[in-house]
């Protein structure tokens, strides 16, 4: 499969918190669709496949409001934040096997003014697939709310390996400094020094206010096609070189793994990597899902750029911002460009390898990795280049 | 006044958890295929296949694996509890447990520290095992 599947569209919505999006739902998801369709230069009509996300706008709305009239694949990845990049080996599958041509995949959600991640999680046993086991183990002690459950791996991972505060610090100031380049970042606007997150709040220790990503509204969405088509369309094609998706063992039951560290990344990264013939050191740059900062130390470990137990320090002296050896959220990622499920970090994987990131443009990126990470630590990743 | 907090649904096997410490003993799951202990409650062993499996009695003994502080709660019902700390111990049996220490502040949390389980009667029918530090 290697090569031989591309993203040929990309479209986001504008990216709000307050007052809200005003649009619902629906509406975002075929906003950021038809700005895809239009990116690539395709019509609705030419869609025949797809992925939608969980719970929003299924495969029949999104189809028969875009014009999709010989829809012949739909199918839904249940993996919260990681559907967008697991939807990559699958819509490659299917456009190499000749399932669909072209596949359209939206994700996003009022995610600020409306069902927010904390709520739902606490109060829908259909919201994740171990909602249930929360639901009896997890929420009678408190325990309600996804920077809890991770906040509790970070603390293990600094007892063992003597990671540091400031060290997840580094990672929220290097998103934060790269949205000061994207006009679509929430926190443009908004600087932030390593003083400004360790006086931020205390969350969950040892999550503070700035290791938390932003709640936001918003969609974003992305086409695939196969190469040979993609030659045709508008844009520079985005190859998938590699691509995998994975989960832990059990994915449903975060505390009883018998590495904790063991997340889905953690078997689909070298997967996706061989299947790429690529190393981790051939990346020039990487965007990592960061729905907390040490989930960003976690995967860089996971996914090989560092032993376990180095992230700490593989983050320090500026390595993740532009600049440096590996630039790391380019866009400002969930922490500081806006929280879409990890679409947006796509989205921004295809821009730089089109060169078309302007201001925070990784200079003549040949190749580059995205990620995605959801429910209690499943895993997908997406090696991708021009 | 009346408890508040969200409770376990008392189905399946949760009920018998739960039916468990209500009587003021903790139990896991054993596998009688092959001894292994699994925590949350299951169907058949992963390790071995097994169907057949009992409610075996927890020494009630284990270790801090790590904790946090919710200082802001994230949910309206523990508002007014928080700074609270959810912890996870890691019982003598090797399963793993998420709960709640009822009598050591935060700031005197050790992990490896010994604890013990105790039985918190939150309402007539649910009683939930929390930790206390062990002699």
């Amino acid at each position: 499969m290697k090569d031989r599947a591309c993203i040929v569209g990309i479209g986001e919505t504008k990216y709000v918190r307050k007052p809200g999006s005003g649009m619902t739902e629906v509406q975002l998801h075929l906003q950021a669709a038809t700005r895809a369709l239009e990116d690539a230069g395709l019509t609705g009509r030419q869609i025949d496949g797809i992925i939608p996300s969980p719970y929003v706008a299924t495969a029949e709305q999104l189809a028969a409001n875009i014009g999709a009239a010989t829809l012949r694949f739909a199918t839904t990845v249940h993996m919260g934040g990681a559907s967008p990049c697991a939807a990559l080996p699958i819509a490659a599958a299917a456009v190499t096997q000749g399932l669909a041509d072209y596949v359209l995949v939206p994700t996003g959600w009022n995610g600020f003014s409306s069902a927010r991640a904390r709520n739902v999680v606490a109060s829908d046993v259909k919201s994740l697939p171990g909602a249930t086991i929360a639901r009896d183990y997890y929420v009678p002690f408190g325990l309600t709310a996804p920077p809890q459950w991770y906040a509790l791996i970070a603390r293990r991972h600094m007892h063992e390996y003597g990671t540091t505060a400031e060290q997840l610090g580094c990672v929220a100031v290097a998103m934060r400094k790269h949205a000061q380049l994207n006009d679509n970042a929430i926190m443009r606007g908004k600087p932030m020094t390593i003083e400004d997150y360790m006086l931020s709040p205390m969350i969950t220790a040892p999550y503070r206010l700035f290791d938390c990503c932003v709640e936001t509204d918003g969609a974003a969405a992305m086409v695939i096609t196969t190469a040979e088509r993609a030659r045709d369309l508008r844009k520079t094609p985005v190859y998938i070189s590699g691509a995998a998706a994975a989960q832990p063992h059990p994915a449903d039951e975060i505390f009883n793994r018998k590495d904790i560290y063991e997340a889905g990344m953690t078997i689909a990264a070298p997967r996706a990597f061989a299947m790429a013939d690529a190393t981790p050191a051939d990346m020039d740059f990487a965007e990592i899902y960061d729905c907390f900062t040490f989930e960003v130390l976690q995967q860089l470990e996971e996914t090989g750029f560092c032993k376990r137990g180095e992230g700490g320090a593989f983050v320090e002296g500026g390595r993740i911002e532009l600049g440096g050896d590996l630039p790391v959220n380019t866009h400002g990622g969930l922490l500081s460009e806006a929280h879409t499920l990890g679409m947006n970090h796509i989205v921004e994987g295809v821009r730089q390898l089109r060169h078309e990131a302007g201001k925070r443009q990784v200079k003549d990126a040949q190749i580059g990795l995205v990620t995605g990470w959801g429910d209690f630590g499943d895993g997908a990743l997406a090696i991708l280049r021009r | 006044m009346s408890y508040t907090k969200p409770l376990p649904a008392l189905e399946g096997h949760a009920g018998d958890f739960y039916g468990w410490c209500k009587k003021r003993e903790l139990r896991f799951q054993q596998c009688t295929g092959c001894g292994t202990w699994r925590h949350v409650p299951r169907e058949l062993c992963a390790e071995c296949g097994s169907w057949d499996w009992e409610w075996m009695r927890s020494s009630g003994r284990g270790t801090v694996f790590t904790w946090t502080v919710a200082e802001r709660p994230l949910h309206p019902a523990f508002a007014d509890a928080a700074p609270y700390t959810p912890i996870v111990i890691a019982m003598e049996e090797g399963v793993r447990l998420l709960s709640e220490m009822v009598d050591c502040p935060h700031d005197q949390l050790v992990i490896d520290m010994p604890v013990e389980v105790v039985f918190d009667d939150v309402t007539p029918e649910i009683t939930l095992p929390k930790f206390r530090r062990a002699g």
